[in-house]
């Protein structure tokens, strides 16, 4: 058998992380929040009503996700600031 | 199913007939009498066809209380079967667009995919619901669904030892959910026999197949016809894929639907779950499942993109219906005691 991880999360373009494996979802106290099935797709666009977990709001808002690749080389200009 | 469903034309009357007197010396007949029935063009719409279909498939699942279990690999009834899905299969063939080419890698056929849903044509009832739908007509909702839902996931579930490795882990992954993960309780077909007592509708499968009529059986027997061949094993992962594709966004205004007719939870709860559990299995399917299967059989592209096109027409040809009837006032149920002509 390969050598795999214990937890993987997939960037699924233009939509949710999908987050399989073991894991634990902790809130802001540190409570364990129920994930209620083994993998699981947490928003990333910003819209879903039923955050941290995925609706499918990123196809009506048509989230584009970042390259994850640009992620990598981070450039300061990429990340204005409101003026002061 | 307790009980068998009342034929709705002579070629359901003869099976029917037969089932009921157990009488297999007669059944060499009824291939023959297919033949002598009129074409039909539209198989789609065609109450005897499509309740035969039904009544042939259901004898793989859990047949009929009165009908003994070998009539599921009698060769005359598998031959009969094969005619009516030969007919079935040349019309949907004549009803899809063209079937994308694309590269055999996941991310091209996930890309596809969405690319099909997006330009499906068909009426939303989602919408009708969320917005419109009186409880009369969510109750003839629930019972159209009913056709599937109380069965809800098995007829994909014919594809998992015809596939393997990264296809085969996806839909075992999805098919898992579907079952509640080890809780009964949490079943999807559960928690729509739950919704449906909330109604004060029977949940047990198959209770209202007299008032189902054949586009809603049409669009369960596509799943059949797919999941009980291997040679279709590209279009059940493909059909699956369409459904987990347009599940997430209509379970929410089907929610908000019952919401608004001040239903709460447990009627509300599979809508929820679905929302929830299909934004994750539509990214499963359409890129572990669908993408995965044909990255490792790009020979079956095409047959994937058949599953995919077939279920949006299906589904798409019976929401057009079921909106269109209930705006002209009408019931989307068969007659209760008439047997249609």
């Amino acid at each position: 058998m390969s050598a795999t991880p214990g937890t993987s999360i997939t960037l699924c373009p233009h939509g949710p992380l999908l987050v399989r494996g073991d894991f634990e979802l902790l809130d802001a106290m540190g409570l364990t929040v129920d994930p209620r099935r083994g993998t699981v797709a947490l928003c990333r666009c910003g819209g879903s009503l039923i955050k941290p977990f995925c609706d499918g709001t990123h196809k009506l808002l048509e989230f584009q996700a970042p390259d994850p690749t640009a992620a990598r080389a981070p450039n300061i200009d990429d990340h204005p600031r409101s003026p002061t | 199913m307790r009980t068998l469903p009342r034929p709705r034309g002579p070629l359901s009357s003869a099976l029917l007939n037969l089932l009921e007197r157990d009488d297999p010396s007669r059944a060499p007949e009824l291939a023959d009498r297919m033949e002598q029935s009129p074409v039909d063009p539209d198989i789609f719409f065609d109450e005897d066809l499509q309740l035969c279909l039904f009544v042939l498939y259901e004898l793989h699942y859990s047949g009929f209380d009165s009908v003994a279990d070998r009539w599921e690999w009698n060769t005359d009834l598998l031959q009969l079967r094969s005619r009516i899905e030969e007919r079935f299969e040349t019309r949907i063939m004549q009803s899809i667009p063209a079937i994308p080419r694309v590269e055999a890698n996941a991310q091209s056929v996930a890309e596809a995919l969405s690319a099909m849903v997006e330009a499906a044509p068909g009426r939303s009832v989602a919408d009708f619901v969320a917005r419109r739908a009186t409880i009369d007509q969510v109750r003839e909702f629930l019972v159209h669904k009913s056709i599937y839902q109380l069965k809800e996931a098995d007829p994909h579930t014919w594809a998992i030892p015809r596939l393997g490795g990264r296809a085969k882990s996806a839909l075992v992954e999805i098919q898992g959910d579907e079952y509640g993960n080890g809780l009964p309780g949490r079943m999807h077909s559960q928690l729509f026999a739950r919704t449906m007592a909330g109604l004060d509708l029977d949940g047990e499968f198959g209770a209202y197949i007299d008032r189902i009529p054949a586009i809603v059986l049409a669009s369960v027997n596509l799943m059949s016809l797919f999941g009980l061949q291997r040679r279709h094993r590209g279009a059940i992962c493909g059909h699956l894929a369409i459904y987990e594709m347009t599940s997430s966004l209509p379970n929410a205004k089907y929610a908000r639907g019952f919401r608004r007719l001040g239903f709460g939870a447990p009627v509300t709860d599979y809508f929820d779950e679905h929302v929830e559990a299909d934004a994750v299995h539509e990214q499963i399917a359409a890129r572990d499942l669908a993408g995965g299967l044909v990255e490792a059989e790009p020979q079956v592209a095409g047959n994937v993109f058949l599953g995919a096109a077939a279920a949006l027409l299906l589904d798409g040809l019976a929401g057009t219906w079921q909106v269109d009837t209930w705006e002209s006032g009408a019931t989307t149920l068969l007659p209760a005691a008439e047997v249609p002509a």
